[in-house]
C-alpha cells in the first residue's frame, strides 16, 4: 500500500509543481482548516426567531413531510398517538434511549407501548430527537450515538422526528458551529444524517415515488417557539 | 458490469439510438424533466449564481492544495478508527476492495450508486471472486439485472420505460407470483423495495461512493434520495467508500456552499433527502453502524490533469446538470457514449481517462451551444475543454483522413486572402445561378454528410464577408453624412 500511496502523492506533487513542504502553502492549508471561515450564506437562512421558524416548517412541508407544533415537549406523547392513530398504525413505536425522549410523560399515554432500541427492520414507526433543524432547507440534522441508532431514521416505514424550535438554526453553518462546540474542533459522531423529507426515487420514467428504500412518511415534532397567544 | 468501451463507433452508437423507439420516447422526458425543475430552483435562491461562483473557488483552492489536504484527510480518518487507501489505476482498486471482502468472508456485498464502481468495472470483479454485489439504487439496480451500464450519471436508468421495468422484474423475480400487478411504477417501487430490504439485512459489505471528503474531518459525504445509500453503509461489517481524489474539500462550511448548489443543479431540489456524512466505524457503545471503514481513494489518471489545460474538470461535482440540458445528450441518450461518463463532462473526462485515441469521438459530439457551461454550478468551460481535445486530435493525426484533407485544403485558401474571396466568391455566385430555381440543394458534391440528412440552402447573393464589406461602407456613408449635419 505504501508505494501507491508515495506514487499518488508524488504524482500530485509534480502536477502541482510543489514538494508540501511550502511553509506558506501549510499555513494558508492549516489556516482554513482551523478557521473554516463561512462562505456566501443566503438570505433566507438568516431570518429572525420567529420568521426561522415559519420558513422551517413551510420547507419541512414543501419537502413532502407533515410537521406538528407542540406547545411543549410534554405534548410529544400524545402527538405520537395521535399521528399512529391518524394513519391506521397500531399503537407501538420503537425510539432510541436518548434522555430528551426518556424524560417524556410517557404515562399519559398508556395504550402506546413505547420501546427502546436499534430497529431490525421489522417496525412500522420510529421516533427519534434530532439534534437540530435547518430552515433554509426544511433540513433535520440527526446525530449516530449509543442513543440515537441510525436504522431508526431509516427502516421503519413512519419516522417522528422531535425538533426543539430553540435548536432550528436557519444555516448549515451555524450547525456546525454547534457540533464542534459539543465534540470538539475536527471530530464527527459516527453519522451525521442531513434528512429533507421522506424517501423518493424518480428512477422509473423520472415519475416522483415516495418510500423507496427509507421511510414513506416523515414526521416533524417541533417543540416549543409558540408564540404567546398565537399558533 | 464492467463496461465494453464503444466510443470509438459513437457514430455506429448514434444511429442506433437515433432510430430506437422506445429509447426515444424516453429521452424525450429528459428535457422537460430536468431543465424546468433546475430553473425553478436557481430562481428561488437568488444567492445561486454568487453561490457557482463560490463553489469553484473552493474547488479550485482545494486543488491547488490537494497534497495537503489529501495529507489532513487520511490523518483524520485514521484518527477516527478508519483505513485509507490509495489506488493509481483501477486494477489497484478492484484488488483493494476485493481482499477487504474477501478478509471478511463477505459473500454478498450491497452498493450504494458509485460512478467509481462503473470506471473501475468493480461488480465483475467481484463477482468472479465469489462475491454478489447487489446494487441498491432503484435505477442501478435496474440496469444491473438488465446487464446494461448507467446512461446518466445521476439517473442511470433515464433510459427505460416502465413495460421494460416490469418485463425484468418478472423475469428476475420469478419467485413471487406471476399474477401479481406491476403495470404502475409504485407496484414496481415496492416490489424492488421489498427484494432489497432483504439484501440489505444479509450484507456482509456495504460499498458507497463519496460526493464529497473533508479534510477537517476525515468525512466522506453521499447525497441520496432513497436512503439506500445509508442502508448500505449502516447495515453491514464494513463499509468501504470508493473516491476519485477530487472528491476532497477543506471543511464543513465549505461542503455546505458546495451542497446549496449540488442539489439544485441536478434534481432542483433545495436539499437532496439524505446527505450522510460518515467519519469511522462504529463507536464504542453505538448500536449500529459498520464494523470497519475504509475509504479507496483513486487517482486513475486524474492527478496528471492537475498539472495541464484540463484540471478545471476536475472541479466536478457530477450533478449531471450539463446532460441534462445538452442537445446531442437529448438526441442519442448516454449509451452512445460509449464509456461510463456521457454527456459535456464524459466528453472532456472520458478522452482522459482511456485516452484520446479510443475517446476523439465524444468531443466532437457536440454543437458548442454552450448550454453545458452555462449551469455547471462549478463553471466548468466544457466547450473550452471539448475544443482542447479536438485540437489534440488533430495534432495527433488522429482526425479522419477527408476532414484533414478538407481543412488543408481550406486552410491554403483561408491564408490566402487574394485567392481565398474571388474563389468563395465564385463558388457562391455559382451556387447561387443552380439554385435559383428550388432555393435548395438535394444534394451536393461533397457535402453528402449534409445533404443525407437534409437540403442544403441556395445561396443568395454574395458571401459573409463581401455582404460585411458593403454594409460597413454603406454604414461609414451613413455616419459620414450625419457627422456633415450642422
Amino acid at each position: 500500500m505504501t508505494s501507491s500511496r508515495d506514487t499518488v502523492f508524488a504524482s500530485v506533487r509534480r502536477a502541482l509543481g510543489v514538494t508540501s513542504q511550502e511553509a506558506p502553502r501549510r499555513q494558508e492549508v492549516d489556516g482554513r482548516l482551523a478557521g473554516h471561515p463561512r462562505g456566501l450564506v443566503p438570505a433566507r437562512a438568516q431570518l429572525p426567531a420567529a420568521e426561522r421558524l415559519a420558513l422551517f416548517k413551510d420547507m419541512v412541508v414543501a419537502a413532502a413531510a407533515s410537521i406538528d407544533h407542540l406547545p411543549s415537549a410534554d405534548d410529544v406523547p400524545g402527538a405520537v398517538a395521535a399521528y399512529l392513530r391518524g394513519r391506521n398504525l397500531p399503537p407501538t413505536i420503537l425510539r432510541g434511549g436518548d434522555a430528551r425522549l426518556a424524560s417524556l410523560p410517557w404515562h399519559r399515554e398508556p395504550n402506546l407501548d413505547v420501546w427502546i432500541g436499534a430497529s431490525d427492520g421489522r417496525q412500522l414507526a420510529g421516533l427519534s430527537h434530532a439534534f437540530a433543524g435547518v430552515a433554509e432547507s426544511g433540513t433535520l440534522v440527526m446525530l449516530s450515538g449509543p442513543d440515537n441508532p441510525s436504522t431508526l431514521n431509516l427502516l421503519p416505514d413512519h419516522h417522528l422526528v422531535v425538533v426543539d424550535a430553540a435548536d432550528v438554526a436557519g444555516d448549515y453553518e451555524s450547525v456546525w458551529t454547534r457540533l464542534r462546540e459539543q465534540f470538539g474542533p475536527g471530530v464527527m459522531p459516527r453519522t451525521v444524517n442531513w434528512i429533507t423529507g421522506p424517501s423518493r426515487s424518480a428512477d422509473i420514467e423520472q415519475t416522483l415515488l415516495l418510500g423507496a428504500h427509507g421511510p414513506r412518511s416523515l414526521h416533524v415534532l417541533l417543540v416549543g417557539g409558540l408564540l404567546v397567544g398565537g399558533a | 458490469m464492467s463496461v465494453e468501451i464503444t466510443s470509438p463507433r459513437f457514430k455506429d452508437n448514434a444511429k442506433r439510438a437515433l432510430a430506437d423507439v422506445p429509447l426515444q420516447a424516453a429521452l424525450s422526458k429528459v428535457g422537460p424533466g430536468f431543465i424546468g425543475k433546475r430553473t425553478a430552483a436557481a430562481e428561488k435562491l437568488p444567492e445561486f449564481d454568487a453561490l457557482r461562483d463560490s463553489a469553484r473557488d473552493i474547488k479550485n483552492h482545494t486543488l491547488a492544495h490537494l497534497d495537503l489536504y489529501l495529507e489532513r484527510f487520511e490523518e483524520k480518518v485514521k484518527a477516527a478508527g478508519g483505513h485509507v487507501h490509495f489506488a493509481v489505476d483501477a486494477a489497484e482498486a478492484r484488488d483493494i476492495v476485493t481482499k477487504i471482502c474477501r478478509d471478511l468472508g463477505a459473500r454478498t456485498v450491497t452498493k450504494g450508486k458509485s460512478m467509481i464502481s462503473e470506471e473501475i468495472g468493480l461488480n465483475d470483479h467481484l463477482e468472479s471472486a465469489g462475491i454478489e454485489p447487489v446494487e441498491t439504487d432503484l435505477g442501478e439496480y435496474l440496469i444491473q439485472i438488465r446487464g446494461e451500464a448507467p446512461s446518466h450519471i445521476i439517473a442511470p436508468a433515464i433510459h427505460l420505460n416502465k413495460e421494460q421495468v416490469e418485463e425484468d422484474f418478472r423475469r428476475v423475480h420469478a419467485h413471487l407470483a406471476p399474477e401479481r400487478n406491476l403495470s404502475e411504477p409504485t407496484a414496481l417501487l415496492a416490489e424492488a423495495r421489498g427484494e432489497l430490504r432483504q439484501k440489505f439485512l444479509v450484507a456482509d459489505v456495504g460499498i458507497t461512493g463519496a460526493n464529497f471528503l473533508v479534510a477537517e474531518t476525515g468525512t466522506s459525504i453521499i447525497v441520496t434520495n432513497e436512503g439506500n445509500g445509508d442502508l448500505t453503509q449502516t447495515l453491514p461489517k464494513a463499509h468501504i467508500v470508493l473516491a476519485s481524489l477530487e472528491k476532497l474539500v477543506p471543511t464543513l462550511e465549505d461542503v455546505s456552499q458546495l451542497l446549496r448548489v449540488l442539489a439544485r443543479s441536478a434534481t432542483g431540489q433545495e436539499m437532496s433527502v439524505y446527505t450522510t456524512f460518515s467519519t469511522g466505524p462504529r463507536r464504542p457503545g453505538d448500536p449500529d453502524g459498520p464494523g470497519e471503514y475504509h475509504v479507496v481513494i483513486l487517482d486513475n489518471g486524474r492527478s496528471g490533469m492537475l498539472g495541464g489545460p484540463l484540471k478545471e474538470m476536475l472541479r466536478c461535482i457530477r450533478c449531471g446538470a450539463c446532460m441534462n440540458h445538452c442537445p446531442v445528450y437529448h438526441a442519442v441518450g448516454g449509451h452512445a457514449y460509449g464509456w461510463v461518463y456521457p454527456g459535456p463532462m464524459g466528453s472532456v473526462l472520458t478522452p482522459a481517462l482511456i485516452g484520446i485515441e479510443k475517446g476523439a469521438n465524444l468531443p466532437n459530439a457536440s454543437t458548442f451551444c454552450g448550454r453545458c457551461e452555462e449551469v455547471c454550478p462549478v463553471r466548468i468551460p466544457l466547450p473550452k475543454l471539448m475544443r482542447h481535445w479536438r485540437e489534440k486530435e488533430f495534432e495527433r493525426h488522429l482526425t479522419p483522413a477527408p476532414q484533414r484533407y478538407g481543412l488543408a485544403v481550406w486552410g491554403f485558401f483561408a491564408r490566402r486572402g487574394w485567392l481565398y474571396r474571388p474563389a468563395t466568391g465564385l463558388a457562391m455566385k455559382l451556387l447561387s445561378v443552380l439554385g435559383r430555381k428550388k432555393g435548395r440543394f438535394a444534394s451536393l458534391p461533397l457535402a453528402g454528410g449534409w445533404t443525407g440528412h437534409r437540403d442544403f440552402p441556395a445561396p443568395e447573393g454574395g458571401t459573409f464577408q463581401a455582404q460585411w464589406r458593403a454594409q460597413k461602407a454603406a454604414r461609414n456613408t451613413r455616419h459620414a453624412n450625419r457627422d456633415a449635419r450642422p
